[in-house]
């Protein structure tokens, strides 16, 4: 095995109750999560608490993990598709500190995966639990920032809204210009923010055989999408939702079928392109060093 | 039974209540299909606040408010489910403001407005949401060329054109308008007027139409109410009351708008 | 050949360290106990303690001692020290009209039964720099004595409230218990017991803000401040065993009443309403800010038109508090490489498009 699949060890702080926050608060938390999978796609109010992580730094995502991991779990945290990044390394280490779970990179290993802004290029199986940080959960926030109007929406089922902005995208560009956070309808009835992901990922929303768990701790929602449920990103009938596509390869290991960072590899505009999600990446390439 | 039969709105015993006083005090009528109504007051005189109450803007404290449906037959509209009125108020009614700010969506292009209640509605194809609002724009005589351009470009006289065709283009059968034409320069206002007469008539419209402006009435109304602290003091054909008034709060309005 | 970066474990490790000896500064220099934050900073301990929401002078000099004396960080580690802490039990309100006073003043009544009571305040010093307290030797003075128990001194409000001239304040009908913000979340619209719990752990800049900005004509209120008071007040719980009160200690507090024009209607007379602030320790600007924000929100109940931010309880109360804001301004500085390709691409596609355009507009001319 591959030594990099296994992060540094960080040892159980026993100071701290099992994922950190207590019993009675991780049974809130739960209830908050069985009505989001019994309603998919509603935002479920929950009593959310003050994480030893900022706000907007995943604290939804880290207390809907905490309720739901158990000693048997195996767990995988990333940032933009990559295990290394800082804040993902962050997540982990508190999760490891505070539960001494086993810990992977390898998408296929993992029970638990916590994410931000991407879904594993390797497709997800039955059992497995996604959790998504997600920063604003309300999609109609920008068209319309009081609350209490967009609850009425989401009751009433009133989204022409929604379209009316795709619809002057299309007037203005010719397509619709919104590239992540690209708005879902689940279940053919509740409007959702699949989170920051690009618009890449959001077919693999659609009829997952895991169950997607979206926490947004600031704003203080859990909603979800339970295994194998319909998620349908918004279009027009003569302008189809598309994903984005590169015209090179994965300057790694060729992956044609990922979503792919521009690297700038010098100052006279040399740039590479690279997958985002560096487990696919490195599961592709030929074991070397 | 034929529709054109029965009342399309019949209201009865309407009240409503600003604490102790009663800005409308038990107003009745019947509005029939194709017909214009005019409301007609002063300011104070309860016609606004009729308006809204009749067009499940704001619950009356007593009366009903009854409306014929075109399959289900006649609903009391404060029965309804929230989302069943408001259903019906974005498809087969429409609501035209005074300030046409409020009708409209002012971030959004001219196109967009007149294509959200076909969204709403659930079109998802973009090309006839298009060619439906640019036709609207025509029927209302706005240039279609600026069907990409903000309502915030626009005229008076052309956001209120513009309102009346986000209101008219799913068809709706009944229109509410609120001193439609006041707050514009009196040649646009001629102009407004021209044209909600010739679509009233080409759509078979119902409409109730509130104005302060006796010759708005004249000109649009098949119908005429007028208001007086929150009562009926006057109903009839509109050239009928404009002509020989009997009620003295009549005699007295109509005397000093159309004195040479 | 290009390697994707690695090292992201490492780098937190490293900064951990350096923010270590950063916070620590000189090491020749003696290191700052916890009792001296809290005897010679304490007013920046009780800011940390109220916007901390824990009472605690000993913890929140800790917790500045630990941020390097960034006091929004301070408040960051004290709240996320509080989640977890167990609920123990509630107290019984808190009579302010009984507290023993370092200060009081009005602004409304020259004198007034108990007096106006200065008390410690920078309000009526000259704001020259002391080179006195740079030489360090300050001259050893008497440290400021518990006030007295004494004799309840009657609030301003109530005094007004005796002639009808302020409203009343009447809990509900059985006196319903508040919803307590930190266990449920925050809805709307928000009652007003939600609505001062969310102020007073609001953040004192922003209250300033928002306060200020009803003075200069953004819902102006014409506010006096009745009273300010500043001192000790016994905090009572009554446990379900004994059946009586029992004290347990006291919390310093400051208390903003704010007196508010009131036109009246035609079914009710004119009268003075209330705008309310309550701070842990000597936090006035803060408790003032508070009272000034709570009368603005009341816009709604007293039948004021809600036009002005202040006034705007959504607008308000969502962004009052510095852990949300300050945790969601920052993550910006978080990789976004995923959300900016995707723009990027888009950009790029765009710009191609428009050029292509050009060319071929070009070519037919």
């Amino acid at each position: 095995m591959n030594p990099t699949d296994l992060p540094a060890a960080v040892e159980r702080d026993a100071n701290f109750n099992f994922g950190y926050l207590d019993e009675r608060t991780k049974r809130m938390i739960r209830r908050a999560i069985l009505k989001a999978v019994a309603i998919p796609g509603y935002q479920v109010p929950f009593g959310s608490r003050e994480m030893p992580l900022p706000y907007g730094w995943g604290t939804g995502g880290i207390q809907v993990t905490a309720s739901v991991i158990g000693p048997q779990d195996v767990l995988k945290v990333i940032d933009q598709g990559a295990d290394d990044t800082v804040n993902a390394v962050s997540i982990r280490r508190f999760f490891q500190r505070t539960t001494g779970v086993a810990v992977t990179e390898r998408t296929v290993e993992a029970t638990l995966i916590q994410t931000r802004h991407r879904i594993p290029e390797t497709p997800l199986a039955e059992g497995q639990v996604i959790v998504y940080q997600v920063p604003v959960p309300e999609p109609l926030q920008r068209l319309e920032p009081r609350e209490t109007e967009t609850r009425r929406m989401h009751g009433l089922a009133e989204y022409g809204l929604m379209h009316v902005k795709l619809y002057e995208d299309i007037a203005r560009y010719g397509h619709v210009a919104t590239t992540y956070d690209y708005p879902v309808m689940v279940d053919g009835r509740y409007l959702m923010a699949p989170s920051p992901i690009p618009k890449f990922d959001n077919p693999k929303l659609h009829m997952n055989p895991a169950l997607q768990l979206f926490g947004a701790g600031r704003e203080k929602r859990i909603y979800a999408v339970p295994p194998w449920t319909s998620v349908e990103s918004l279009a027009f009938e003569d302008h189809p939702f598309e994903v984005q596509r590169w015209s090179q390869p994965c300057a790694l290991c060729g992956s044609t079928q990922s979503f792919l960072d521009e690297v700038i590899v010098d100052d006279r505009g040399g740039r590479m392109f690279v997958c985002s999600d560096t487990d696919w990446c490195r599961q592709r390439r030929p074991a070397d060093a | 039974m034929h529709e054109n039969d029965r009342p399309i709105l019949r209201v009865r015993g309407v009240v409503k209540r600003y604490g102790a006083r009663a800005a409308v005090d038990g107003v009745s009528f019947e509005l029939w299909p194709g017909e214009v109504l005019a409301v007609v007051g002063e300011s104070g005189s309860g016609k606004s606040t009729l308006l809204n109450a009749v067009s499940a803007r704001a619950r009356p404290d007593a009366g009903e408010v009854e409306f014929l449906t075109r399959h289900d037959g006649p609903v009391d509209v404060y029965a309804l489910s929230e989302a069943a009125r408001r259903l019906l108020a974005r498809t087969d009614w429409g609501f035209v403001h005074q300030n046409a700010a409020e009708g409209l969506r002012m971030n959004v292009s001219a196109g967009a407005n007149v294509g959200e209640r076909l969204m709403a509605l659930g079109e998802r194809h973009y090309g006839r949401i298009r060619a439906e609002a640019g036709d609207w724009l025509r029927r209302v005589e706005m240039d279609v060329a600026r069907i990409d351009d903000s309502p915030q470009t626009f005229s008076g006289g052309m956001r209120q054109r513009l309102q009346i065709a986000r209101n008219l283009v799913t068809r709706p059968r009944l229109v509410f308008m609120d001193e439609p034409t006041s707050g514009l320069d009196v040649s646009v206002q001629a102009r407004l007027l021209d044209l909600l007469r010739s679509l009233t008539r080409q759509l078979s419209l119902a409409a109730i139409i509130v104005t302060h402006d006796l010759a708005v009435a004249r000109l649009l109304a098949h119908r005429m109410m007028v208001m007086k602290g929150g009562r009926v003091v006057e109903t009839g054909l509109t050239d009928q009351v404009l002509d020989d008034p009997q009620h003295p709060y009549t005699q007295l309005l109509v005397s000093s708008v159309l004195q040479p | 050949m290009y390697v994707a970066v690695k090292g992201g474990e490492r780098a937190i490790l490293n900064s951990y360290a350096l923010l270590g000896e950063v916070r620590r500064g000189d090491p020749a220099l003696p290191e700052l106990s916890l009792e001296q934050i809290r005897e010679q900073l304490r007013l920046a301990v009780d800011r940390v303690m109220c916007e901390g929401s824990v009472y605690d002078p000993e913890l929140a000099a800790l917790a500045i001692k630990q941020a390097a004396g960034d006091l929004v960080e301070a408040i960051f580690l004290l709240r996320a020290y509080r989640a977890t802490l167990p609920r123990l039990g509630y107290t019984l309100p808190l009579d302010t009209a009984h507290m023993r006073l370092w200060r009081r003043v009005s602004a409304t009544f020259k004198d007034l039964p108990g007096g106006q009571l200065l008390g410690s305040t920078y309000d009526y010093t000259q704001r020259l720099l002391d080179f006195s307290l740079a030489a360090a030797g300050e001259a050893p003075v008497a440290a400021q004595a518990a006030p007295a128990a004494a004799e309840a001194v009657p609030r301003v409000v109530d005094l007004l409230g005796d002639e009808g001239l302020i409203e009343a304040h009447v809990p509900a009908a059985g006196d319903p218990e508040p919803r307590d913000l930190t266990r449920e979340p925050l809805t709307f619209p928000a009652e007003r017991a939600v609505r001062l719990q969310n102020l007073a752990r609001g953040d004192e800049g922003f209250l300033l803000a928002m306060g200020y900005s009803t003075q200069r004509g953004y819902s102006h209120s014409h506010p006096f401040a009745g009273e300010i008071r500043h001192g000790l007040a016994e905090v009572e719980i009554e446990p379900e065993e004994l059946g009586f009160a029992i004290s347990i200690g006291d919390l310093e507090l400051t208390e903003c009443q704010m007196v508010n024009q009131f036109a009246g209607s035609k079914t009710q007379p004119p009268q003075f309403t209330r705008g309310y602030g309550l701070a842990f320790g000597a936090s006035e600007r803060k408790a003032m800010a508070m009272s000034l924000v709570d009368r603005a929100l009341r816009a709604g109940e007293l039948g004021e038109a809600a036009e002005s931010p202040a006034q705007m309880q959504e607008f308000v109360l969502s962004h009052s508090d510095s852990l949300e804001a300050s945790g969601f301004v920052q993550h910006l500085k978080l990789p976004h490489y995923v959300d900016f390709q995707a723009e990027l691409e888009l950009v790029r596609r765009m710009r191609a498009g428009l050029q292509a355009a050009g060319e071929e507009e070009e070519r037919a001319a």
